[in-house]
Order: C-alpha cells, then structure tokens, then sequence
C-alpha cells in the first residue's frame, strides 16, 4: 500500500499540473474564437446531459492547425526559432564546456567558490538581467560608449533590436545550465584516466579529444538539451532584446494570445511547438537513463 | 646440469636497464626522494617496498614520466629519459586504480595503445590477440569495463600496459583491490607471464608477502631513502637494520651491550641476566649498542632445561593459533616479551603448553642478528 502511494505521488502530480491543463490546451485548440468570456467556444454544458456533450464534440475541429500551415509566418517562425536555439546551444557549449573545464581542473578549495559564481546570476530577477544587456547594447549604451571612446568605432553598432542581441541574451541567460552538468561529468573524471592515455601514448591534445570529450559526452549531452529546450520557446529574450525584426515562435504565441486575444490559434502553436519538443525531450530522457546505467 | 641463478646484479660486467643517479624529488619543502642511487637490470622483476608515504610511488611515478626529479639523472639502457615526456617513453605502467577507460571495450583497451602508435590492422589484431589469450580474457574481450570483476579489470590492466611490448612494466600496487586468495593466485600468475615476455618489472607494494614472493629483488624504502636493495632471502635472513628486520615479517628485538671475541659477540641486555651469544662479519666496540633480532620461528619452546647456546626462562602471556603454526608470546622476568613460533604437529587439544606454563625459550648462537642500528 505504501508502495502504490509512493508511485502514485509522481504520477498525480503530472496528472494535475501537465496532463490536465495540456488536455485543456488541447481542447481550446480545437475550438473557435468567440467574442466570449473565456474567448472561445463551445463550451462544455454538463446540465444538457449526453446530449450537450455529444453536441460539445461535435463542434470540435482541426481548423486552427490548418490555418497555422495556410500562414507562413508560423512555420517561419518555428524554423526561426529552430535555428536561434541551435545556434544559441552551439554557442553556449563552446563557451561553458571550457569553463566547466576550467572549473574542474581548479584547485579543490576553490571549486565551491566558482561554482557559487557560476549560479550567483540566478539571485537577480531573471527579468532585471535581461534589462540590464539593454543597457549594455543599446546604441547609447555601455559597450558602444566604451567603442566609441577607444575610437575603434565611430558611430554606434546596432546589436539592440537585432538577433544578435537575442543570441548573447540567450548565451547569457542559458549559460549555467550547460556548465553545470558538463562540470559534473568533467569532475569525475579519474585524472588517471589522462595519465593512461599519455602512458599509452596520447600527447596531453589527443588523450583530452579521446579521454576527457568521450567522458563528458553525458554532461554535453544533457547541457545541450537544459539549453535547446527551453531556448525554442523562449519569449522574453526575443520580445525585449530582439525587436520587432526577431521572429520566434515564443512571441508570436504571445502575441496571439495577448494582442489578438486568439486563444484557439495560440493554443494551437503551442501545441505544436510542444510536439516538436517532444523529440529531443524524449532524447534527453533515455541520455539520463543510460548515464544512470552506466554508473550502477 | 648446474642451474643457472639469475643474478645480474652481482655481476660487475652487466649494464643495469635503469640507473637513479643521485635522484632527488621535492614537492615544496617536503623530500620526497632523497639522493637515490639504484640500479635495476633488465628482465628483473624488481619490488619497492615501503610504508605509505615512503616515496616509493614517486619513484616509480618518475620512471613513467608523470614527475621530474628535482634534481638527478635517470638512465634507461644508457639514455638520460628525464625530458622525455611520457607517451614518448618505452615504459608503460599499469596503475592502481587501473585506469581502464570505461568508455571503452575489453578489445579497445587493449589495442589503445598499438592504435596510437600506428600500427596497421593486422598487427593490432593478432598483437590484442596474443595478449588476450596471456590474461586469458577471451570470453571477455566484447565487454565494457563495467561488466567485468575485480580480477577480471586487473587482468585488462595487464594486458593493456603489456600490449606495446614495453622495455620497462611498472605496477602500481597491482594486486591492492583484489582479495587475498586470488591476490595469492594472481602472484604467480604474474610471475609466470613476466618470465614468458622476459619484459622488465618494477612493481610497487607496501604488502612484503607479495614482494618476498613475486620479487628477484625487494629494495625497502623509508622517508624518501633505500634502506637495503638485496634478494628476498638476504632481506629476511640477513636485515641491515631493525628497521628492515622489524619491516619484513615478525621479529623480535633485544637491545643490549656488545663485547666481541672473534666473530662471536656476548650481548649483556638485562641486569642478571647471562649474555646472550651471536656471531657477526662486523666489528663492534666494546660496550657499543646493539640489537639482537631473532626470527620467532628461529626459537625453539620446551618445559626442560635444553643445552643450547641461548636460553631463557619465562612464562606464556599468549597465544596466537593461526590453525598451522601457533604463536607464543612468552614474558621473561625481565619485562621483555618474545615471540616464538611452533609448528601444530598434534591436534590442538594435545597441544603442550598452554597459558601461564613455565617455558625454556632457546636458540642457537647463529639464530640471532647483530644489528648496530
């Protein structure tokens, strides 16, 4: 008995707070705008018995995911969103595998310290640091005004409101989830792994390309993931650094639900933004299983 | 037809494989290895022996090239190596921990080395194969570390630091994770497939068992320093110090006052007590302090008076029963207590002398070694 409450927690807790509300995602998709409240109909009459329900699922249909493929600003904003988080998760493990990497070669009494470091950013309002790159790139601000007073530039670059600036907001922001578990991996990494390979006959290069990057694959794999995921949808970054020239699917959710108050139809890019996830969520899963198995 | 006795380091006209000269390695202020001189000649299978912390891991740890003596030449056959990086060294070390790459097949492993060196196909082949068929890994060679138990991860170990057919194998600690009956097993295992690759061993150990058996010679190491350098037998028969002496094997130790006559020596060790006789090569003064070891094995136990050149009288404060050999702890009037062993050769229940007897202790006047530090 105990162990039954003990499997059923999980899964109650899924059950309310992803299946449910997806399943009334899913409903509100299938439904038409109204000028209603709730903004969109039909809604379910239980007082009309079998019958209201039978009418209830009748007027349910595919209109809306139909009317995401007859626009193409949809689908180009997926694959534009495709691409920012990928490039975004390529740029973030070049820049947090050397960090990691850096980390886990630090003395021992020092890697709590840059570990704190590393998570310090989280103590702020997410919000409050993405302001803070606008005041960083703005075309008056600190890093233009320091161009411009070395005299390396005379007018001002525009980074603010391009993708550029999404990118170093996402590189920014996503960081210590890629660092995190590539540093876990790296540390524990038996250094006398590396010394068995230049034992075998590996200069300090190749044993790191044939020791240390196969033996974080886990760690990468899993940043790479923490990082991509989330980035696909990603709606702050965009909406604040990225201007109106930055198309990602995050906003145009937004937009749909905010400014055209269309509830179906955003409902619907949701949903297919979450069926697009599922891949590499599904991916990421079975990376965590066997890096499990492999240290049983 | 007369055997030969392997024993190049007693013959004057033979090059060592390795020689330390004036080796000295510092880590900060603390010495490691303090002005070593050793030479170890090819197709040995060469023991350090210490207590942890005693620098024989550093020493072995500079052969391999993972540390530069501070100061000091190391020669192999001939050539300075302390600039050679490791992956450019003839020597290959199978480490403790045996860094088996997990990530890596049995076969893999194994080949890791040939592959870097760029060998072709063919030879890797048939070269993994020969040292799987050694380590006797067949069934095995598919698997991943992980899948594999404690002998069988040191046998990969092996096979992996012999595949590149090394001028030198050194051995960190090899058998430490394995339990005893299969370290005994593992023991003559390893004798048997150095003298098959005639590869020269040097393996380090703080177990003396493992060195007296798997060892031509054992070199005993303290803070940094080789305290003697001979054969297991001239290690146990004859220490060069109660250091050695108390090291290797269980001992008993007798301080005392020398007088020598000869090659005979009389130790006055406790007031009222007649001298005990020994014979010694050396030359002590008169009243020179000096120590008398004496193997327990050496001393024999019985209820009569025996005429024997050295004898004492004393009562059993106890026994260790080992199942073949009991242990007797015999505490003379004196204050000291002496060890002395004896063969089960009845059924314990017949055993002679029990707790409290009154025993003669007694050894010949060549059992005991003079020691004077």
């Amino acid at each position: 008995m105990r162990r039954l409450i003990l499997i059923a927690l999980p899964y109650l807790w899924l059950l309310a707070l992803f299946l449910v509300p997806f399943l009334i995602v899913i409903k509100i998709s299938l439904s038409d705008v109204a000028l209603a409240r709730p903004p969109y109909m039909p809604q379910l009459d239980l007082s009309a018995g079998l019958a209201g329900i039978k009418a209830f699922f009748s007027e349910l249909d595919f209109e809306n995911f139909f009317f995401l493929t007859t626009d193409e600003l949809y689908w180009r904003a997926y694959l534009s969103s495709l691409k920012i988080a990928l490039v975004s998760t390529l740029f973030t493990l070049a820049i947090g595998f050397p960090i990691a990497y850096g980390m886990a070669s630090a003395p021992r009494e020092w890697r709590p310290t840059l570990m704190m470091l590393v998570i310090l950013p989280f103590w702020t309002s997410f919000l409050i640091r993405v302001y803070s790159w606008m005041g960083i790139l703005s075309n008056t601000g600190l890093l233009n005004n320091f161009l411009m007073w070395t005299g390396i530039i005379n007018e001002p670059l525009q980074i603010m409101n391009t993708e550029i600036a999404v990118y170093i907001g996402i590189v920014y922001t996503y960081l210590p989830f890629m660092i995190l578990p590539v540093y876990s991996t790296l540390e524990k990494l038996d250094d006398s792994l590396l010394e068995a390979a230049e034992d075998l006959g590996c200069t300090r290069t190749s044993a790191f390309w044939r020791v240390t990057v196969p033996l974080s694959k886990p760690g990468i794999i899993a940043g790479c993931f923490l990082v991509f995921i989330p980035a696909l949808g990603e709606f702050v970054i965009p909406s604040l650094l990225g201007g109106s020239q930055t198309l990602m699917i995050g906003k145009v959710l937004w937009e749909e639900f905010f400014n055209n108050r269309d509830w179906p139809v955003a409902s619907a890019v949701a949903v297919v933004l979450l069926a697009i996830l599922i891949i590499p969520i599904i991916l990421f899963q079975r990376n965590e299983q066997k890096q499990r198995e492999a240290e049983q | 037809m007369p055997q030969t006795v392997f024993a190049p380091w007693e013959d004057p006209g033979e090059k060592p494989l390795i020689q330390f000269r004036n080796v000295t390695k510092k880590f900060g202020d603390f010495t490691a290895i303090a002005n070593i001189d050793l030479d170890i000649y090819g197709q040995e299978f060469f023991a350090l022996l210490g207590p942890s912390g005693c620098g024989k891991t550093t020493l072995m740890r500079m052969l391999a090239g993972f540390e530069k003596p501070t100061s000091g030449q190391i020669l192999l056959g001939g050539e300075d190596i302390v600039d050679t990086p490791p992956n450019k060294r003839p020597v290959n070390m199978m480490f403790q921990s045996y860094a088996l790459f997990p990530h890596l097949s049995v076969w893999d492993n194994i080949a890791f080395g040939l592959r870097r060196e760029g060998a072709d196909k063919a030879t890797i082949e048939t070269r993994v194969a020969d040292m799987i068929r050694l380590t006797r890994l067949d069934k095995f060679a598919r698997r991943k570390p992980h899948q594999l138990s404690g002998g069988q991860r040191q046998r990969v170990a092996l096979a992996r630091s012999l595949a590149k057919a090394p001028k030198l194998l050194l051995l960190d600690e090899p058998l430490g994770a394995l339990d005893r009956k299969l370290r005994e097993e593992t023991q003559f295992e390893l004798m048997d497939i150095q003298e098959k690759t005639g590869t020269t061993f040097v393996i380090v150990t703080h177990d003396q068992e493992e060195a007296m058996t798997v060892a031509s010679r054992v070199a005993v190491m303290d803070e940094g320093q080789l305290v003697q350098v001979a054969t297991p037998d001239r290690i146990y028969e004859t220490p060069n110090s109660v250091y050695v002496a108390d090291f290797i094997g269980d001992v008993n130790i007798i301080e005392g006052a020398a007088s020598q006559t000869g090659d005979k020596v009389l130790v006055s060790w406790a007031e009222g007590a007649s001298p005990l006789v020994a014979t010694t090569q050396a030359l002590l003064q008169k009243d020179q302090k000096c120590f008398l070891a004496i193997r327990p094995e050496k001393i024999t136990i019985s209820a009569e008076e025996p005429e024997v050149a050295n004898k004492v009288q004393g009562e059993i404060l106890d026994i260790g029963y080992l199942g073949n050999i009991s242990t007797y702890h015999v505490k003379l009037p004196t204050g000291h207590v002496i060890k002395a062993s004896a063969t089960n050769t009845r059924r314990i229940g017949r055993r002679a002398f029990t707790w409290e007897d009154k025993v003669w202790l007694s050894w010949t006047d060549t059992a005991a070694i003079v020691l004077e530090r």
